[in-house]
């Protein structure tokens, strides 16, 4: 117990002992602040492109930037937006709340913590330096397809190769340590089935997250040997394939988007419960849901190559298996809505974005079902319909759910209550301007609009202005966020808020003390 | 002092932030390095020193601890937990590699050569290519000079098969001789596990001499070399990692650490040393022999 008590006490004053706390630290709690910090300016970042992107195609015709620039403001958007910013929260979530939820003292492997956070900012110094390099930044897509990315991919693709390899090491790391938390520190009597459904997610999300970073690296390492070594992996005329480039990535990229989803069901399955004032509906079907869902995510992977030139037993293959994970996902959906059916609900912040996620993200999986479909994916494919299928899981889902979060845990992890007036406000106003954005984009996308152009045929104006304009707003609404959680954060009152700081919450992490303490349990508490 | 209370949380520590840096610094240092930018070999460089000061210093706090008996049981099952993971992910990565393989020797070549819906594909591109694996003419002869000859399967690799799963059977005797405590067969047989890596890297060294210099195969000759050289590659910087990984122990085990309870480092290498073993094998299998 001493080593432990020993860093609890006394901190030593002053700029130096500051950084090095940060920098040092091993401590759950610290590094996952440090996760939401970073994710919180990469998304000011991502955030300042996708403005200038919605400015661009604010009317037709080149107003702003020139079409390469364009180009490598939707990569690095896409990029930044998908591995700084929706993966870093959910990691930091998992820090601060795993060990706290699990009656753990810590992360199972303090010091590879705090390694997997420090990569993540070289990553991204590196990946953000091509912008400010001669010649352009990596300029096509965030799904870096051979040969744009190999014969004809600019010097700095080369940063974004070992920026993906660094990203990748971080988030190996970081899930291995998440599963050895929570499969090793659980306390005495938290049985597996008796895990709230966050940790779970976690537990999920972090396998697929080690089953498929390798893969993206072998991808990236690939592009890398083509490049530079003479390798034919993705040139037919040594033998190699593009297309084989297309089957990597996507064998990554479909369970990585599950990895940006997954933690993002867990915490709407804890907020839901907690303001309805009834435990979650059907809490089993829940587990196996995810499971589920995490098991069809690596056979359906070509369902984002249906126009690439695959064989067409393939294309009834994938569309079947992709059409099966509208069951599980339904499962969910209606569970949560079981959940609300009958509670006695409030309509506080993080219930507010809990509802909103459960309506919204069930829209961006409907829009899913329908690319689904071979035949009507002909159609959609590469137009503007799939920007705003995905932006509908990804923003009202993944963003709305890392906002209910911070609001839900915030006075947990401050000690003061954010301001609900002013949360509020950042909610009424998110939540429609996120439809203006988004909505008006699957009109564009079933008219013919292709996605990733900088001008666009007079008949879409209309849409676009619409789009740019929520876009806006939706951007102008994240400072309301950001100056509450920045002001909860510094304030110096004192709330003396109670341990169980929202009256319907269950969970070992209500148990704690408010603010909860430097080291979440010494002795592991005994669940009952 | 209770047994659940003891799960031993680390004081602060300044070796994952240098970590990082030094991961900076090899990423940073390749991409120059790549360019011919001059600063190239020094980030490299000094990347590579900082890894190695930081493993050194990490090992070195980590055995100290270990050691001074801060470990428990639960401590134990979390570095298992994180070895075993951080070798699954591994074989991922060697996933990829041999994914990609088994699309080129099964779809990709096929198709060029007109197979199934290549049919069209053949006839327009290059008419003239024929199918076959190895791939000794490529689809475009100017763009990849094939190479001549591939090696020859029942030589090298055969020997290479038996040495490291020799390897294999020592680095068990050794686990053995560590858990009856007889110190002088586990130095010996721990050792003789290391030799063996190193005749078999020394081996694939020559091989690889072969292929460049005799049957004009390196990795720019098509997708035969591509893949081949990115396997065989891979898997040898895998043998040296493991090959080191044992040394250390084996310097550990000369200095007298490792009981026949405690001894989680031994069995993390040797996890490690399997783990590379079984790769060869699917490697003999599939790059050299079908």
């Amino acid at each position: 117990m001493s080593e432990i008590a020993e860093h609890t006490g006394t901190r030593k004053k002053g700029f130096f002992a500051w950084i090095a706390r940060w920098l040092f630290t091993t401590n759950h709690k610290e590094i996952g602040t440090l996760y939401l910090v970073l994710s919180g300016i990469m998304l000011l970042v991502g955030g300042s492109m996708a403005m200038l992107i919605r400015a661009e195609l604010f009317i037709p015709g080149l107003q702003l930037v020139q079409p390469d620039f364009f180009n490598q403001m939707t990569t690095m958007h896409g990029l930044i937006m998908v591995f700084g910013v929706v993966m870093p929260a959910f990691v930091g979530l998992a820090n601060w709340m795993i060990p706290m939820m699990i009656g753990a003292p810590d992360m199972a492997l303090p010091r590879l913590n705090n390694w997997s956070f420090w990569i993540l900012p070289f990553a991204f110094t590196i990946l953000s330096s091509t912008l400010f390099l001669e010649g352009p930044a990596p300029n096509f897509g965030w799904t870096m397809y051979a040969p744009l990315s190999t014969t004809f991919g600019p010097a700095s693709t080369d940063y974004l190769i070992f920026s993906v390899h660094l990203m990748g090491i971080s988030s190996i790391m970081g899930a291995i340590n998440v599963i050895a938390t929570i499969l090793n520190l659980r306390a005495p009597g938290m049985k597996m089935m008796r895990l709230p459904i966050f940790v779970w997610s976690w537990l999920i999300t972090a396998f697929l997250l080690i089953a498929v970073m390798p893969v993206l690296a072998g991808a990236v390492t690939m592009m890398l040997m083509d490049r530079h070594f003479g390798t034919s992996f993705f040139n037919a005329a040594g033998g190699g394939d593009p297309l084989l480039f297309q089957h990597i990535f996507w064998f990554f990229g479909h369970p990585e988007v599950y990895i940006m989803i997954l933690p993002a069901f867990g915490i709407i399955s804890e907020i839901l419960p907690t303001f309805s004032r009834k435990p979650i509906f059907g809490y089993k079907f829940m587990v196996y849901a995810i499971a589920c869902i995490a098991f069809l995510s690596f056979i359906v992977w070509a369902h984002h190559m249906f126009v690439s030139g695959i064989p067409m037993a393939a294309e009834l293959f994938f569309m079947y298996a992709t059409m099966l994970i509208a069951v599980p996902t339904g499962v969910k959906v209606f569970n949560w809505v079981s959940t609300m059916f009958k509670g006695s609900l409030t309509f506080e912040t993080p219930m507010l974005f809990a509802i909103a996620f459960v309506i919204l993200f069930t829209i961006g999986g409907f829009t899913g079902l329908m690319l689904a479909i071979v035949p009507a994916d002909y159609q959609y494919h590469d137009t503007y319909f799939v920007v705003g299928h995905f932006h509908y899981v990804l923003v009202p889902g993944a963003l709305f759910s890392i906002f209910a979060a911070i609001y839900y845990w915030l006075p947990k992890w401050t000690g003061r209550m954010y301001n609900e007036r002013l949360g509020k406000w950042h909610f009424w106003l998110s939540a429609i301007s996120v439809n203006i954005t988004f909505f008006p984009m699957h009109f564009l996308g079933l008219t013919g609009m292709p996605r990733r152009i900088p001008d666009y045929a007079l008949q879409f104006t209309d849409f676009n202005m619409i789009a740019s304009i929520g876009a806006f707003i939706f951007g102008l609404t994240q400072l309301l966020f950001l100056y509450n959680v920045v002001r909860t954060m510094f304030s110096r009152r004192t709330d003396n808020l109670p341990d169980n700081v929202w009256e319907g919450a269950h969970g070992l992490e209500w148990t704690l003390p408010t603010p909860a303490p430097a080291h979440t349990f010494a002795l592991p508490p005994e669940v009952k | 002092m209770p047994t659940h209370g003891s799960y031993y949380v680390p004081e602060r520590s300044v070796w994952p932030i240098l970590g990082a840096v030094g991961l900076f610094g090899l990423g940073y240092g390749s991409i120059n390095l790549l360019h011919s930018h001059i600063v190239g070999p020094l980030v490299f460089i000094s990347g590579a020193v900082l890894i190695a000061l930081t493993m050194f210093g990490w090992f070195h706090a980590v055995i100290k601890e270990s050691r001074a008996g801060l470990y428990d049981a639960q401590m134990d099952r979390s570095f298992r937990w994180g070895m075993f993971w951080f070798i699954f992910s591994e074989i991922m990565f060697f996933g990829v590699f041999f994914g990609a393989l088994f699309y080129a020797r099964e779809l990709s070549v096929p198709w060029l050569g007109g197979a199934g819906s290549g049919e069209l594909t053949h006839l327009l591109i290059w008419p003239d290519f024929k199918a076959a694996w190895p791939l000794l003419a490529n689809p475009d002869p100017q763009a990849f000079v094939a190479p001549q000859k591939t090696l020859y399967t029942w030589g090298i690799p055969a020997m290479n098969t038996l040495i490291l799963l020799s390897s294999g059977v020592t680095i068990t005797l050794a686990h053995w001789a560590l858990k009856r405590n007889e110190r002088n067969k586990l130095i010996i047989f721990l050792g003789l596990t290391i030799v063996l890596g190193l005749v078999f890297l020394s081996c694939q060294a020559y091989e690889y001499y072969l292929a460049h210099y005799k049957y004009g195969l390196n990795i720019a000759t098509g997708i035969y070399g591509s893949t081949f050289f990115m396997l065989t590659g891979f898997h040898a910087a895998h043998v040296i990692i493991g090959a080191i990984m044992l040394f250390i122990i084996w310097l550990r085990c000369v200095k007298g650490h490792f009981t026949p309870e405690h001894h989680f480092g031994f069995e993390a290498s040797a996890w490690y040393w399997h783990f590379v073993d079984a790769i060869w094998l699917l490697l003999f299998t599939f790059v050299y022999w079908l």
